[in-house]
């Protein structure tokens, strides 16, 4: 490419600094929400996998069981085998901090055995303190992040749950190994006592004896795991916790890729107009010698610089974003996968490195069809034609294509979720796109046809140019689809979301009043004489106990949910979706289990319970949107039957008649004092899990007002760049006795259809794909079900909105382009 | 030397018009003349097969000993860029350059250094009456100076052939008369062949030689007025 002919296309650029402008800030936008999720996201994982690291510290394999733990007897047997060197017994607690709703990561050390496998968790004792200090039940370390977040110092005194009492601690040093981290480390033994886990482990760190590798030593050891207990090496453990949030992530990351692509299309728009415009220039240009693949990559590079300074542009923003967020959001944005930890942010070069292609590579996408077009035009026909009279070739009626698209995409939701990102769902997406793209010229046809009983001049011209330049309708109307499309399908989808959710919490919900011994954590629980007492509590008609614990049902996958609560037999208190099985011996999977392993109603299901296997039948299958590595019900009389475990977190109080479930809440914070139980109405705790919901879109939703905002500018672009290529036209009209407002009549017709086609594909187009959001998206990323909800009357008022508003952008529009005086018009040559 | 032999074009497939019918023409360096005829006879057609921007659909175009046909589209443009000058009726001045930038394109096209283009662009600009104008804007100018400045861009990269189509078509008669003589000045200067297709008996005067195009041939005009 000669770098002098920059001037020539580069001015180009200039000349129109309006829409470039536009371009580059939908691009811009794009690449800013991607860099920001990526940045965030691996700043997050980047902390908690390297908390995970110094947690497993040296380990070559770790023996983990349920949330609830097992029996220590293993650590003996494990202790002793000749294939293992090393080993750590470690007893994790979230525990509560009393009258706190905070909770922190407790963990149990066994000081003599920790040296060898995790040296970063030794607690080091403060100034003065004797080296046994360690082994005092009433002492605990804090991690420099813990005695930053609670506001402790070396002596202070450390409040937790257990059960429903109070127990102090005294912060005896702290655990320098885990900077960056929340935990407190303290002695095993005075773990097990407090919290009534006698005899129980979390975790069994190991280190094999040198030389022996790992298969070997899992092979070795794997016999001696009791039902419910696995052997992972800590990559798998740490991949777990990767993966779980990784969907999250991956559709926001998606949302930023449809900002992307609206900026492509923007790019697309003012490329096409510009090159419209510029048609008679590139035939002269190409006269006097320049060639046709030079034109087209001198237009592709128009493109790319569109794309590299809106990359640019977009970086920064996106870092700034990021820290904007980390600040007011945490590592999640929110969404509660990285508690506990806190983040920093590093500049990556690599990251930073692909979005900017990717922004380039959006700007030459939406270069690549008009450069071509541009460089195949025949510069002899065009320096006779001149003005804008032939559109874009290229862009014509293509219904069969359209038909095509619309044909694999419905493949394309075929194809199964690949590493938990549904790929076939977002290919389905774009194609979606791509066939409403091709239908509009089509649609805009059908809409002028219904004006034809109007005989008005302006509305016969403005039906005229529509059917003989079908190209500027997909140009200008491409931008309009887009965006509706996609704002469309997020209103569909997150509607639906919303009442599916409403629904859940009413069927999850049952009772008035909920009692938790503790948010998130083992710390806090009820036992048998608690129980009685929150059943004996005048007003109380009912309680219902529940008891949470994890199980897991592969080495392959994160723990799943075990629930236990009271359950008629045929479950009908779950939410249930599907077929039924009735059986002695029920379990209820949700979506996430079914989906994640495989079951269907009928099949057996092997539970460990209190480390031995016991087989049970799926009965049904529920939709649950809290617990997206899977959750099991089963009737909590069976239970604790096989488990010989009493103890309930949760308990759902159904009220007498006449008893509000203030009053009822009264008295047991009378009964129990006012700072160890959490007492929820059910009404509140739907509100607040609504409001929750609620936030969380709101993030959408602006993203979306923005992806309309843009798309309207692309149309207030488009036309404007039209009307100024049409001067001469409007001069012309004005001369043979068009009067100003015919003219912008003709004008607001033109956007109108434009925009009414653009909107009714939008509509089509994001209906297809909102259900490709709930039935393939969510279904493979989340595992849940939606049922499906379309909100009418707000569509067809947005729909009607985006008419009006492009509508009216093509009049403004066109006035600019009547300022000039009609005689001057006509004769300017351009 | 412009040899045009059998030169023949014909539109709307087989079967359809056929406008140019087995044309032959011969001119030699430095000749300039003029072609005439009535509208839609085939003149733009015509230039448009002399400047490669055309297929005949037989017959042949060469210039210098160079077959046209041999050559396909990006040898047709480098030919082109090298050996061609041209001026149009609607003067193609590019609004975003400045008038010194529209007059080396030309030289940009053939990959030459930034300075001694715009040396090469003043000199020119100067010798069509417009000197000290190189930082100027197109929109600055009026039609017969814009024409001016297209008369330099034709010439700036000393091209064996010029052709003009209609190049005094946007101007009043005394504007034409100057721009006319302009352009037969430079040509005669550069020692290129010239060739202007014009409708103005005026216009056509000012070359050497007036040609009228007929279906199938160039006829001689002797000077009938
Ligand atoms: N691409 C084309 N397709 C079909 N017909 C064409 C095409 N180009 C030119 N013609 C026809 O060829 C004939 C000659 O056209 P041309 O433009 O060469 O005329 P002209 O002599 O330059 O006329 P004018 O003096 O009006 O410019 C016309 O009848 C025109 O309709
Ligand atoms: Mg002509």
């Amino acid at each position: 490419m000669r770098r002098a002919l920059a001037p020539v296309f580069l001015g180009s650029l200039g000349a129109r600094r309006l829409t470039t402008l536009l371009s580059i800030l939908a691009i811009a936008l794009g690449i800013a929400l991607g860099v920001a999720v990526q940045v965030i996201h691996d700043a997050a994982l980047d902390e908690f996998d390297h908390g995970m690291r110094t947690l497993s510290g040296e380990a070559d394999l770790q023996i983990v069981g349920p949330r609830g733990g097992f029996d220590d007897a293993l650590f003996e047997t494990v202790a002793l085998r000749p294939e293992v060197a090393a080993a750590s017994p470690l007893l994790e607690v979230d525990a509560r901090l009393f009258g706190d709703e905070r909770s922190l990561r407790l963990i149990g050390v066994d000081v003599f055995r920790l040296g060898e496998v995790q040296p970063a968790l030794m607690p080091q004792p403060g100034e003065g303190q004797g080296r046994l200090v360690t082994l005092t039940p009433d002492s605990v370390f804090l991690s420099p992040g813990a005695m930053q977040a609670l506001g402790l110092a070396l002596g202070g005194t450390l409040t937790l749950q257990a059960g429903l009492e109070p127990l102090a601690l005294k912060v005896a040093g702290g655990v320098p190994g885990m900077a960056g981290q929340q935990v407190a480390v303290m002695d095993i033994d005075a773990v097990q006592r407090h919290f009534g886990l006698r005899g129980r482990l979390s975790r069994i760190d190991l280190r094999l004896r040198e030389g022996l590798g790992l298969a070997a030593g899992r092979e070795a050891l794997a016999p001696l795991m009791p039902a419910g207990v696995q052997l992972l090496a800590p990559e798998t453990a740490r991949a777990q916790a990767a993966g779980l949030s990784r969907s999250y992530r991956v559709n926001l990351t998606m949302l930023a890729v449809i900002a992307l692509v609206t900026g492509g299309f923007l790019v697309f728009s003012t490329q096409a107009l510009s090159v419209v415009r510029r048609r008679t220039e590139f035939a002269f240009l190409r006269a006097i010698g320049l060639a046709r693949g030079e034109l087209m990559r001198w237009l592709l590079a128009e493109g790319a610089i569109v794309g590299v300074v809106g990359g640019l542009a977009g970086v920064a923003l996106g870092y700034g974003l990021a820290a904007a967020a980390l600040k007011l959001l945490g590592g999640d944005l929110g969404a509660g996968y990285f508690a506990g930890i806190s983040p920093r942010l590093a500049f990556e070069p690599a990251v930073a490195a692909v979005f900017l292609v990717l922004g380039v590579l959006a700007g030459m996408a939406g270069a690549w069809l008009p450069a071509r077009e541009a460089a195949e035009v025949s510069p002899a026909l065009a320096l006779k034609a001149g003005g804008d009279a032939t559109g874009l070739a290229g862009a014509r009626r293509h219904p069969g294509w359209a038909v095509g698209a619309a044909a694999l995409a419905a493949v394309a939701c075929l194809a199964p979720a690949w590493q938990g990102i549904p790929v076939g769902g977002y290919v389905a997406v774009a194609l979606l796109l791509a066939a409403g793209v091709f239908v509009l010229p089509q649609l805009a046809a059908n809409l002028s046809a219904l004006l034809a009983p109007l005989r008005a001049v302006p509305i016969a011209l403005a039906r005229a140019r529509l059917a003989a330049v079908p190209g500027h309708v997909v140009v200008a109307g491409a931008g309009v689809l887009a965006s509706a499309a996609l704002a469309v399908a997020m209103a569909i989808m997150v509607a639906s979301f919303r009442d599916s959710v409403d629904d859940w919490l009413a069927r999850i919900l049952p009772a008035e009043l909920y009692v938790r011994g503790a948010r998130a954590g083992s710390s806090g629980y009820f036992d048998a004489a608690a129980q009685a007492r929150i059943a004996g509590t005048p007003g109380v008609a009912r309680a219902d106990f529940i008891r949470h614990d994890t199980v897991r049902l592969s080495a392959d996958h994160p723990p799943v949910m075990l629930i236990a609560r009271s359950l008629s037999p045929d479950g009908r208190e779950l939410p249930l979706v599907g077929r039924q099985v009735k059986t002695s011996s029920p379990v209820w999977i949700s979506e996430a289990v079914a989906d994640l392993f495989g079951y269907a109603p009928g099949d057996t299901l092997r539970l460990p319970l209190a480390g031995s296997p016991h087989d049970f039948v799926v009965a049904g299958v529920w939709r649950d949107y809290a617990r997206q590595s899977g959750a099991i019900m089963i009737p909590i009389e069976r239970y604790r039957a096989l488990s010989g475990d009493p103890l309930a977190n949760d308990a759902a109080l159904h009220l007498a008649d006449g008893e509000t479930a203030s009053a009822v809440a009264a008295r047991l914070r009378e009964r129990f004092g006012a700072q160890t139980l959490e007492l929820a109405q059910a009404g509140e705790i739907r509100a607040v899990s609504l409001r929750i919901f609620d936030r969380t879109f709101a993030v959408t939703y602006l993203l979306e007002a923005v992806a309309v905002v843009i798309g309207l500018f692309g149309v207030a672009a488009s036309f404007a760049a039209l009307a100024a290529a049409r001067r001469r036209e409007f001069g012309m009209l004005r001369h043979i006795g068009l009067t100003r407002r015919q003219v912008g009549l003709m004008l607001a017709t033109e956007g109108a259809l434009t925009a009414g086609a653009g909107a009714l594909g939008g509509l089509a187009v994001g209906g297809a794909i909102s259900l490709v959001l709930i039935e393939v998206v969510n279904r493979q990323s989340f595992h849940w079900s939606m049922d499906i909800r379309i909100p009418f009357a707000s569509l067809a008022i947005f729909c009607l909105t985006l008419v009006l508003l492009a509508a009216l952008a093509a009049v403004l529009a066109g006035r600019q382009a009547m300022r000039q005086e009609a005689v001057m018009a006509v004769k300017e040559d351009w | 030397m412009l040899e045009l032999s059998q030169l023949t074009r014909r539109f709307g497939g087989p079967g359809g018009r056929t406008v140019l019918d087995r044309v032959d023409l011969r001119l030699e360096a430095g000749e300039y003349v003029a072609i005439v005829g009535e509208s839609g006879v085939g003149k733009s057609t015509l230039l448009n097969l002399v400047a490669g921007l055309d297929r005949p659909d037989g017959g042949t175009v060469k210039l210098s000993g160079t077959d046209l046909s041999t050559l396909d589209d990006d040898g047709l443009t480098r030919w082109r860029r090298d050996r061609l000058g041209f001026v149009f009726q609607a003067f193609h001045v590019l609004p975003h350059l400045t008038l010194a930038q529209n007059v080396a394109l030309p030289l940009w096209l053939q990959g030459q250094q930034d300075a001694s283009s715009m040396r090469a662009a003043s000199e020119m600009l100067a010798a069509v009456g417009l000197a000290g104008r190189e930082a100027g804007w197109p929109r600055e100018l009026s039609g017969g100076e814009l024409q001016r400045v297209a008369i330099a861009r034709a010439l700036v990269h000393k091209p064996r052939l010029v052709l003009a189509d209609e190049p005094t078509g946007n101007l009043d008669p005394h504007r034409a008369g100057q721009v006319l003589a302009l352009l037969r000045e430079r040509v005669r200067a550069a020692g290129a062949i010239g060739i202007l297709v014009t409708h103005s008996h005026e216009a056509a005067a000012t070359a050497d030689r007036v040609l009228r195009l007929t279906g199938d041939a160039l006829v001689p005009v002797t000077n009938t007025q």
